[in-house]
């Protein structure tokens, strides 16, 4: 039952936009305020700890009337490495993706380090993302290294 | 080279490769023989210190003066707009439109990089927090070169505060490019932080680390001795735990390698005793005149006039 209703929420319902889907199962809200989707004008649903084959549980977003890029859709998969983006056209599947690390993210990660120039001076941060088995970011300006879970403060 | 340095901003020894320190040591060399009185005539400095510093920033002053140049700037933020509130990015905007090229200390890491974002003048980066200060590693390279007259295969240890020295890291760093065995000597607390070796490990250079100085005084060719610095420490009683846990004495030398020279960033405070200053194995003080010629060098290389 619940799962009839998972897909006809992901994508049944959506004539136009975009779907988010295997996202990392209670990272759904911080991803559509890092894509701003709730300042946009367009609807959102939201679904949390959906339940998921691949992943136990997991959360899903679907945005009408949006169609993300790549390179937007790349700024999420630090905090959802296996989320996958579906284009809807006219209730059809357009386009499928899987999201990639990108080389930098910028913005919307506030810098755990105090004393970086980034949290004392009105600016935006900028990281360069370190693949590999336990992925990492590195401050472009203080030059620190840090932890998915390190990263703790956004400003979005 | 200059044309690879022309321009060039220096903020960090990681975007340095060999053959740029490589250029930058033989350069200071040059002018160590040679001193060149003419070659900055016409180029103005802005020496912006928002922090203080004497050693830093009266050997960048002096480099310029020395080259012919001259110098505008300040050693104290609190007369400048900075107490008004003014940002890092106006301050230097402002800065770079009066003068060639700027140095510049700042408090707070990473702001020698931002400093590169509001000006088209190179900056040269003197200490940005605990981050950076690559003229430093410059210096201290080209003090280690000058003493053993190489810089491949030498064995160097690293005695003090490794967890929050900013020296001892970026000077490990550019190591990694000279095949050097690294011994770290620092209490468990203080030892050298885990991605700089996870660094010296990915470009194979052999290290080991060390709680007593003892141990590794007859093995090397370089002695880097650090101050344990209080500033640094969040936590009052964790200095007094180990402000006197190392101290070089005379006493110490003895069964060393005839070679070994001794290094120190400076100041120091106890790690140092005063009655080593008379050994042949103190190189300390040349050290930081040394700083005058990199300097001198770096400054000249960025405006494109070596």
């Amino acid at each position: 039952m619940v799962n009839s209703q998972t897909k006809e929420l992901s994508v049944a319902a959506i004539r136009q936009g975009t779907v988010i889907d295997h996202i990392t199962a209670g990272q759904a809200l911080l991803i559509a305020r890092i894509l701003r989707l709730p300042m946009a004008d367009k609807i959102v649903t939201i679904g949390l700890n959906l339940p998921s084959k691949l992943m136990h549980t997991k959360d899903l977003i679907k945005v009408e009337g949006r169609e993300l890029s790549p390179e937007e859709a790349n700024q999420v998969a630090l905090f959802a490495p296996e989320a996958t983006i579906s284009i809807i056209r006219d209730y059809h599947t357009v386009k499928k993706f899987a999201v990639s690390l990108p080389e930098n993210i910028s913005g919307f990660i506030v810098c755990p380090n105090p004393k970086c120039i980034t949290n004392n001076e009105r600016m935006f941060s900028n990281f360069t993302v370190i693949a590999g088995q336990q992925i990492k970011v590195r401050c472009h300006y203080c030059e620190k290294i840090f932890r998915r879970d390190e990263i703790n403060n956004f400003s979005l | 080279m200059p044309s690879t340095f022309k321009g060039r901003d220096v903020i960090s020894i990681s975007e340095f490769t060999k053959p740029d320190i490589l250029a930058v040591l033989k350069k200071a060399a040059q002018l160590k023989k040679q001193p060149q009185p003419k070659l900055l005539e016409g180029y103005v400095l802005g020496s912006c210190f928002f922090e203080p510093s004497t050693r830093t920033r009266l050997s960048f002053e002096t480099a310029m003066q020395r080259l012919g140049g001259r110098v505008v700037g300040f050693a104290d933020p609190s007369v400048t707009s900075t107490k008004k509130g003014e940002t890092l990015y106006d301050s230097i905007r402002i800065v770079s439109q009066y003068t060639d090229v700027i140095a510049m200390r700042h408090p707070l890491d990473g702001a020698a990089r931002r400093a590169t974002e509001a000006s088209d003048k190179p900056i040269i980066n003197g200490g940005d927090g605990a981050n950076q200060h690559p003229t430093q590693t410059l210096l201290d390279l080209f003090t280690i070169q000058e003493t053993q007259k190489k810089l491949e295969n030498l064995s160097i240890a690293f005695v003090g505060d490794l967890k929050y020295g900013r020296t001892v890291h970026s000077l490990a760093q550019a190591l990694t490019h000279f095949n050097a065995r690294i011994y770290c000597v620092a209490p468990k607390n203080l030892q050298m932080p885990d991605y700089i070796l996870d660094e010296l490990k990915a470009n194979k250079i052999k290290f080991s680390l060390h709680e007593k100085m003892s141990d590794i005084l007859p093995k090397v060719d370089i002695l880097y001795l650090t101050r344990i610095q209080e500033e640094r420490f969040p936590d009052r009683m964790e200095y007094e735990q180990v402000k006197n846990i190392y101290r070089l004495t005379a006493q110490d030398l003895h069964g060393i390698k005839k070679n070994l020279r001794i290094l120190h960033p400076l100041p120091r405070v106890n790690e140092l005793a005063t009655d080593v200053d008379a050994s042949p194995h103190a190189y300390y003080f040349e050290q930081a005149h040394n700083g005058l010629y990199v300097r001198e060098a770096v400054l000249a290389m960025v405006l494109g006039k070596l």
